[in-house]
């Protein structure tokens, strides 16, 4: 089998997991909205200010839902073993990680496609700048997300409250492209500034991280 | 080496105790400020040292994940903690001297933020080693250490950008130091480096010999359960 083949191979078994079993989208889902609820009570803004705090919540409250997914994304496999098969299997390591950030990166999109109309109806949301630049921000910043998410999730496994690990890992290390995401949203939701600087910040995140989490994972997942 | 322990151990006292009298007599009384700033002999060379420290931890962390040495990933420990330490002082004296000076406790500004990020990352790496079951944990702890260092670029140019485009607290930046005030700093600067290095190295030594009695108890509970079969 081809490395591309076992990606395949790896994340339509994921999805179909997914799938039949809905544990992750409806807990990310259920969280987010709770989220969005929570913040909506706690500040209760008008349109003016919304628009300006609006790529805050939204980006946090998708991390943090985020996080629920990528927790699920390797102890799905310690049952049976499966992490310790993936282990001695010659199946490469890199294209089961990309499998599994894949994957993610659906679950979380998929997130964000059906809070975003939430957002929009709780806070009355309307991009004052070039909206297309939002889809941007989401495909780049999901990403940035769920690339490292998944890499400190196969690390986090191996902790004890493995839970709890995930976020204290993920966080530090998000800052700049959490900033970014948040940045780049309210410019464009304001329209006051350009959001390309941002952009490209979130692009060079993306690919220092990618590479740097397709150099090491062989490492993490070996490491014994 | 066993015998240069003390010596350096005297040296320290002697400058820490010298950088002591510069930092409170020696040094001029800085004119707009007043004698808040003398915070500042303290508060630059727990800076300076703080970031030696995390960038031997770098050092220390690229060399295990190459050589697998374990002496490499007990020093990479020792300084992570020693610098997560030092970078506590700075973020504790920082907004300590900033609050009579800049009216402020704290400012998003692009050292402090760094600082900030730095100290979240390394107090990160140091929650994973003590979360991590055994066995696994220096590896994990070196990529993560790869991938904090891989982070702080992005920080920079992200709090740059943050910071040109929002307005900015007025920071006392540039003009020239008094050669006084100098002299004292890099005493203090010294001072502290071996202060450092004194304790990394106690801390490396404590890592590598609690690291030995594990293995020996570990050994000897395995002979144990084969001579009682």
């Amino acid at each position: 089998m081809s490395s591309s083949g076992i990606t395949r191979a790896t994340l339509a078994k994921d999805l179909r997991l997914e799938w039949r079993s809905k544990d992750a989208i409806n807990s990310m889902l259920f969280f987010a909205l709770l989220v969005v609820v929570i913040f909506s009570f706690s500040f209760d803004p008008t349109a003016e200010e919304s628009r300006r705090i609006a790529g805050g919540l939204v980006w946090v409250a998708f991390l943090f839902a985020a996080v629920v997914a990528l927790n699920q994304t390797w102890a799905r496999e310690l049952r049976n073993q499966v992490l310790d098969a993936y282990r001695v299997s010659p199946a490469p390591a890199n294209s089961l990680f990309l499998a599994k950030a894949l994957g993610n990166f659906i679950f979380v999109t998929v997130l964000e496609a059906l809070m975003a109309p939430l957002f929009i109806v709780f806070y009355n949301l309307r991009a004052l700048g070039p909206g297309y630049q939002l889809l941007i921000v989401a495909v780049l910043g999901t990403w940035a997300l769920v690339v490292n998410g998944t890499f400190f999730a196969a690390m986090s496994v191996r902790t004890r409250s493995r839970e709890i690990m995930l976020p204290l890992l993920l966080f530090p290390i998000t800052i700049p492209a959490l900033l970014a995401m948040v940045e780049a949203t309210s410019s464009i939701l304001t329209g006051e500034f350009s959001a390309r600087f941002w952009i490209v910040l979130l692009a060079a995140y993306d690919v220092v991280f990618t590479m740097a989490s397709l150099f090491l994972f062989e490492l993490v997942l070996q490491a014994e | 080496m066993k015998r240069a322990f003390p010596i350096l151990a005297v040296l320290t006292a002697v400058l820490l105790s010298y950088g002591l009298y510069g930092a409170l007599i020696v040094a001029p009384t800085e004119k707009t400020m007043g004698d808040v700033q003398r915070i500042f002999y303290y508060h630059v060379p727990s800076a300076w040292t703080a970031f030696t420290l995390f960038f031997l931890n770098l050092a220390a962390s690229i060399v295990y994940l190459i050589r697998r040495n374990p002496k490499a990933d007990a020093l990479a420990f020792a300084a992570a903690e020693v610098g997560v330490v030092f970078c506590t002082v700075v973020l504790v004296t920082g907004p300590i001297w900033a609050r009579p000076v800049w009216g402020i406790w704290w400012t998003w500004d692009l050292r402090l933020t760094l600082t900030l990020v730095l100290w979240l990352i390394y107090v990160s790496y140091l929650m994973l080693r003590r979360f991590s079951t055994s066995g696994q944990t220096p590896m994990m702890a070196a990529v993560l250490a790869v991938f904090g260092a891989l982070d702080v670029p992005l920080v920079y140019f992200s709090i740059w950008f943050f910071r040109t485009q929002h307005p900015q607290p007025v920071i006392g930046g540039g003009g020239s130091i008094d050669p006084r005030m100098l002299h004292v700093l890099l005493i203090n600067w010294a001072a502290f480096s071996c202060f450092a290095v004194l304790v990394c190295w106690s801390r490396y030594h404590l890592e590598v010999l609690s690291r030995e009695v594990e293995e020996t108890q570990a050994l000897e509970s395995l002979l144990e359960a084969g001579n009682s079969r």
